[in-house]
This record gives structure tokens, C-alpha cells and sequence, in this order.
């Protein structure tokens, strides 16, 4: 014990000097523990420190030094609330890198008000707004999902595939919403189909009537509702289906969840939907991992391990846990070429990193970054019927 | 023919039938309200989340009940249960009463600090409902769902249109009406409701004449929890119980006592239907309604919605807003302090 504090001391005593030198790295994982998200957020940060661990376990990296987790909350709303953690995360911890965070209206917060000023890189998992496809970033931004534009473009091709010419959205006000709600439409557009009405929903109210009212007066086969499933998302298919509106739903990444299946029952059935997932061997190898660590894999847990993953990795070839070094190699470990890389194979990566090898980070959700240092995407295919049924991969 | 009929069922099923059980819970809610500010004498903001409270104990209340295994069905459970909510409720009310607004009271303070001090009132029982029960969706309905549901509907009538009509809609009318029935006959005919009524016209006079104050105050509190409460309850069936909407309903709620004129039973009732009706109806989009009624060559194109639905408690502050400026009294002539 007294050791470790010691040690602490030091490194703490080291940072304030700002000298390079220290014991462990840090990495910062900011998600939303309170708000909208808290359901699957333990899951999340779960993933990511399972990654940790097993890098700290096999003898760290950089020579041997240890990867230590420093959790914040995010609050996944909040902006004021996400920029305090990561300011207290970046300025008093003195993390190296930011595995986070996970709405996007607090990811852009986070990225312009806090990591950008004072040179941290972050991975985010999950935000998913195109918006921070174009972002100024100074190259210290990536995400291990997808953006929601590929996600636009996913929701026509399995619309159009069913035959459905007329859809109306019903979209969560915030920037997710928002961002996924437009780039649905115009997809949808080009690909020659009609949206009646792009309106949305406030979450948290108990009444949702008049919001179904409109949409049904301008009608259409399919309500997509792009919102979150614990919140409004949920009150606008009850009420759809209350009022005769609609009997079928589009279900994006947010809306997909047992909780809704179990809260409006059989009347979601024939309802479909998708979420970014991948049948790849790293998707199975990650749930049996998840399994035995003792955590429940949820929405964005295996995108929160690859984050992690990629980061150490990262450091490892940049021999350095300086942001602005780790950040150009990034892009180099998660594509081709190199040896593929799974799942708990951490270890070797960085021994083939250590000897000047090449490695293709696969990781738990085939990570294959693309454009401005984000997922390329693979979606999992979803319908109801009296549970979450799998159709395919996209 | 069938064109008119589809346009109307369209009307009814997303207007006129959503506004009649918004109205009556709106209704119910100002009721409260106005009986505050008429005897009582101050502006109750805490009105919404003495709701919530009222409505949080019955659905403890029901939880048991459904865990006993009793059942009305296909009444909801929720109704056996009011009455420990309205208990629960009334203890909560009188023991604030007891400590903070008789303080005040007995110092004859000005009705604005009586606004303040309920403010503060309203945090501590919303934070009591958020910590008691928590702030996610509650489920507590049961019993039928619909009395005729918009596929039955269309296969019974063969019209293209469907015309839903919820358990909880019918319910919250009818126990509005006998609500609002059993307070008019309180208030009109029984000596304890007339001395009321005269402790609220004119509190030194009403002394004069041998009216207890004590006991007019305790029974105002005890209508208020009942009203409170079977507001929050049916408010809780029909859309979703969860703590802080309460909160939002307060806005309306005040809108609807004071468009009705404030300090007035009947218009608060008058009120709570007015602000529901025009909340929904500026919002709705009425272009499949037209659509049925006009030419094939006149239908519109566009939505025809006169405020988008995310400005729907815009309205009330509208109405409000316009009120006072035009009509201070409301519609009925209530009185203002």
C-alpha cells in the first residue's frame, strides 16, 4: 500500500514537474454513468477496461508500465457537466487519452472545449453524429462507431428492400436525432422514396399524442423513429399504435433493446430494424471474454474495447503516451496492412508492434477506419418477432 | 357521405377524443388550484407535484393490490387504490400545512410570499416523489386497454378511417364528471362547504358569523388532496405515470384556472377544456381531415398545422399571455387579489 502511494506521489510529483516519465498511463473513460444512456453504459466502460486489464496483465506497454482506467460521467446530455469531468479527468488525473465520450452533442463539448485545448486524443465508441465527420479536430479525434450517415444509408437500402415508397421519421431532439433523422432523409430521397414528415419528439414527456397525430395525418408505411428506447422513442410507438397510426416501426441503433419488446409486446411484431454489429470472429471471441470477466455485452461495448484497444497499440508504436504522437499512428493500426489482430490477442500485437511489424487491428467489431478516423460500419439486421431476431449482416 | 364521415372519425380520433380526457385532467388539476387560491388565498405552484405525490402513493398502493392478486377487471386496479393515495395524500398536505403555511398564515403574510414559500414546497415534494419511487416510467395500468381500437373500429364501420377509444379516456370523463358533480354539491349545498364559501368571500366576516378558520383550511386541504390526486392518478392511467411530468402539467394547469377565471369552480373546469382543446388543435396537422372533406384537386399538399407539436405548451402560455392582458378577470370572472 504504502508502496503505491509512493508510487503515486511520484507520478503525480513527476506530471506537475511535466516530465515525461511516469509509472502508469492513464486513460480517461468518460460515459454517461447518469442520464438517457446509464442502462447500457456499465457495459460500455466495462468493454474498455477488460482491454486495459489485459494490456496491464501481459506487462503494460512503454516498457512496462501499467494501463489505468479513471472513469467520468459524461451525463450523455449535459455539456457543461461532460466538459467539468474531462477538464478534471485531463488537468487533475493527467490522462493520456480519452476513451469516450458517448452522446454526441457532449463528444463535439468535450472534444472543442477540453481535449483539443490541451492536446489529449480521444476515441469515441458510440457518437455517432455525422456532424463530427467534418469537425476541426487537429487529428485528435476518432471513433470506433460508425456515422450516422452510413447509417442513413443502411435504413434505405433495408427500407427500399422491403418495397416501402412513404416513411415518416419521428426523430429525438438533440444532435443524434437530428443528425440520423436528416441523413435518413435525404438518403431516402435520393433513392427515390417520399418522406411525409421529418418532425420531433421531446423525451421525457407522459403524452405523445399530438406528436402521433401529425405524423399520421401526413401518413406513410413506416414510422421511423429515431430516438432512444427508455424515452420518448418508446411513448411515440405506444401511442402510434393507441391511435391506429402506424403498425409498423423502423427501430435505428438507439430504438433496438429488450426492454421495448417487453414494454409494447406482441403489436411490434413485423417492426425491423438495425444496429452496428458484425458476425466476425472477433465479435464472438469478445462475448465469450465479456462472459468470464462478468459483464453483459451491450450496444457499443465491443466499439468501447476496440477504442481502448487501439489507443494502447497506438501509444505502443508511437513509443510515446504524448496525444499528438499516439494519434498519427492510429489510423496505420486499425487497417490492413499487417497481421490481423482479435480479441485478447493484445499481447502479441504489441510484440509485433515492439519489433517493427505491421498489425491490422480486427478487434471485437472488425474495425476498419475510414475518411476522417472513424468506423466504416457493419450493421447487424434486425425484426421483431415476440423477442430481437437476426436477419443478417450489412 | 363517407367522406365526411371518414373526415370526422379522423377529427375525433386524434382532437376531439385526446382533448376531452386532456381536458378533464386539466380540469380536475385547476379545480385544485383555484380552490387554493379562493380560500386559501395564494397561488399553489406545488399544485403539480402534490399531484405526483397523490398519484405515487396509489400506485404503491396498487402494486400491492396486484401482488395480492386482487382485480376489478376490467377496471383498473388503480381505482381501488385512490383512496389510500387521497389518505396518504391529505397527511402529507396537512402536516405542510401544519408546519410551514399556518406560520404564515397566522401572520396574515402577503399572497406573494405565499407564492414563494409553496415554490419551495413544489422542490421538496418532487424531490420526495423522485426519491420514493424514482424518476423512470412507472407501470401500474392494467385492466382493458381499449373499448374499441382503430382495426375494430374500421371493420365495423367499413370506413378507411379508424376511431380509437382508450379504457383510461372513458374513465378519466367519467370520474372527473362525478368528481366535479360530488364538489358542487359539497360547495353548494352542505354547511361546511357554504361556510367555505363565505371564509373565501370575505375572511372577517365569515369569522364574525362563528365559521372556524381551522376547520375550513383542514377540509380545503383534504378536497385539494382528493382532487390532486384522482388528477394525478388518471393523468398516470392515460399517459404514463413518471415523477417530474407533474411538473410540466403545472403550466396548463394554472393557464386553464386563470382562462376560466381564477378563484371559480366552473371555470376552472370551463378553462382546463378551453386550453386542452386549443394545445391540441393548434398543434394538429389537418391535412388528412381536409383531405376527406376537399376535391381531390383542393386537398393540400403540405401538413396545414398551424404550430409544430413541440410548441404545444407555448400555447398555453399564449393563452395565458393574451388573457390577462385582455380579460385580467378570465372568462367566468374570478377574482383577482
Amino acid at each position: 500500500m504504502r508502496k503505491t502511494l509512493t508510487a503515486a506521489a511520484a507520478a503525480s510529483f513527476a506530471l506537475v514537474a511535466g516530465a515525461a516519465a511516469a509509472e502508469d498511463v492513464k486513460i480517461g473513460v468518460i460515459l454517461g454513468f447518469t442520464g438517457p444512456l446509464e442502462s447500457i453504459t456499465p457495459g460500455m466502460a466495462a468493454g474498455a477496461e477488460l482491454a486495459m486489464k489485459e494490456v496491464s496483465d501481459a506487462g503494460g506497454i512503454l516498457g512496462g508500465m501499467k494501463v489505468i482506467p479513471i472513469r467520468g460521467d459524461s451525463t450523455c446530455v449535459d455539456a457543461a457537466a461532460a466538459t467539468a469531468s474531462a477538464t478534471r479527468l485531463i488537468t487533475s488525473d493527467g490522462v493520456s487519452a480519452i476513451m469516450g465520450a458517448d452522446c454526441s452533442g457532449v463528444t463535439t463539448a468535450i472534444l472543442q472545449n477540453v481535449a483539443m485545448p490541451n492536446g489529449v486524443g480521444m476515441i469515441s465508441p458510440s457518437a455517432t453524429s455525422p456532424a463530427l465527420s467534418s469537425i476541426e479536430d487537429n487529428g485528435l479525434f476518432f471513433r470506433t462507431a460508425p456515422s450516422d450517415a452510413r447509417q442513413g444509408q443502411i435504413v434505405t437500402d433495408i427500407l427500399t428492400g422491403k418495397g416501402v415508397k412513404e416513411i415518416a421519421i419521428s426523430y429525438t431532439n438533440n444532435d443524434y436525432g437530428k443528425g440520423l433523422a436528416d441523413s435518413i432523409e435525404s438518403n431516402f430521397k435520393a433513392a427515390g422514396g417520399k418522406v411525409t414528415l421529418n418532425a420531433p419528439h421531446e423525451d421525457g414527456k407522459a403524452d405523445y399524442s399530438a406528436e402521433v397525430g401529425a405524423l399520421a395525418s401526413a401518413g406513410g408505411e413506416v414510422l421511423v423513429v429515431a430516438g432512444y428506447l427508455d424515452q420518448g422513442g418508446k411513448g411515440v410507438i405506444q401511442a402510434a399504435l393507441d391511435a391506429g397510426a402506424f403498425d409498423t416501426f423502423y427501430l435505428p441503433d438507439g430504438m433496438v433493446g429488450d426492454s421495448l419488446v417487453e414494454a409494447i409486446g406482441p403489436a411490434l411484431n413485423g417492426s425491423f430494424g438495425a444496429l452496428p454489429g458484425t458476425d466476425s470472429d472477433g465479435a464472438a471471441k469478445f462475448a465469450e471474454m465479456a462472459k468470464v470477466a462478468g459483464f453483459e455485452v451491450v450496444a457499443f461495448s465491443p466499439e468501447s474495447y476496440d477504442a481502448a484497444a487501439l489507443m494502447m497499440m497506438a501509444m505502443e508504436a508511437a513509443k510515446s503516451s504524448n496525444s499528438a504522437d499516439w494519434s498519427t499512428k492510429v489510423m496505420d493500426i486499425a487497417n490492413a496492412p499487417g497481421e490481423p489482430i482479435l480479441p485478447g490477442e493484445l499481447s502479441k500485437a504489441l510484440e509485433i508492434i515492439r519489433g517493427g511489424g505491421d498489425v491490422d487491428y480486427v478487434g471485437a467489431s472488425a474495425v476498419e477506419l475510414i475518411g476522417p478516423g472513424e468506423s466504416a460500419g457493419a450493421y447487424r439486421e434486425i425484426k421483431i418477432e415476440d423477442g430481437i431476431k437476426t436477419v443478417g449482416f450489412r | 357521405m363517407t367522406d365526411i364521415l371518414n373526415a370526422l372519425v379522423v377529427l375525433a380520433n386524434f382532437v376531439l377524443v385526446p382533448g376531452a380526457s386532456y381536458g378533464a385532467q386539466l380540469a380536475l388539476g385547476a379545480l385544485g388550484i383555484t380552490l387554493a387560491y379562493g380560500v386559501l388565498r395564494f397561488s399553489n405552484f406545488a399544485h403539480g407535484d402534490t399531484m405526483a405525490i397523490g398519484a405515487m402513493a396509489v400506485v404503491l398502493a396498487t402494486w400491492e393490490l396486484q401482488a395480492l392478486g386482487v382485480s376489478i377487471d376490467p377496471l383498473p386496479t388503480a381505482l381501488l387504490a385512490l383512496p389510500v393515495g387521497i389518505l396518504a395524500c391529505a397527511a402529507l398536505l396537512l402536516g405542510t400545512d401544519r408546519v410551514i403555511y399556518r406560520f404564515y398564515r397566522t401572520r396574515r403574510s402577503a399572497p406573494v410570499i405565499f407564492v414563494i414559500v409553496s415554490v419551495g414546497v413544489m422542490f421538496i415534494y418532487s424531490g420526495l416523489v423522485r426519491f420514493v419511487i424514482g424518476p423512470e416510467d412507472q407501470n401500474f395500468a392494467d385492466g382493458a386497454r381499449f373499448i374499441i381500437s382503430a382495426g375494430d373500429f374500421k371493420r365495423m364501420t367499413g370506413l378507411d378511417e379508424g376511431l380509437a377509444i382508450r379504457a383510461s379516456s372513458v374513465l378519466t370523463v367519467a370520474v372527473a364528471l362525478i368528481v366535479m358533480g360530488a364538489l358542487f354539491w359539497f360547495l353548494q349545498k352542505t354547511r361546511m362547504g357554504k361556510a367555505m364559501r363565505a371564509y373565501a368571500d370575505n375572511e372577517d366576516l365569515a369569522l364574525l358569523s362563528g365559521v372556524n378558520p381551522d376547520r375550513v383550511v383542514t377540509v380545503t386541504w383534504l378536497i385539494i388532496a382528493a382532487l390532486a390526486t384522482v388528477a394525478g392518478t388518471l393523468y398516470g392511467l392515460d399517459k404514463t405515470f413518471k415523477a417530474f411530468t407533474y411538473f410540466q402539467l403545472l403550466l396548463p394547469m394554472f393557464a386553464a384556472a386563470i382562462v376560466g377565471g381564477i378563484g371559480n369552480p366552473i371555470g376552472a373546469i370551463l378553462g382546463g377544456f378551453v386550453i386542452a382543446y386549443s394545445e391540441v388543435g393548434v398543434t394538429y396537422a389537418y391535412k388528412r381531415f381536409l383531405g376527406h372533406l376537399l376535391p381531390e384537386s383542393l386537398a393540400p399538399e403540405s401538413l396545414v398545422q398551424l404550430l409544430g407539436t413541440e410548441y404545444k405548451f407555448a400555447v398555453s402560455f399564449v393563452i395565458l399571455v393574451v388573457v390577462l392582458l385582455v380579460r385580467p378577470t378570465g372568462i367566468l370572472r374570478g377574482k383577482v387579489v
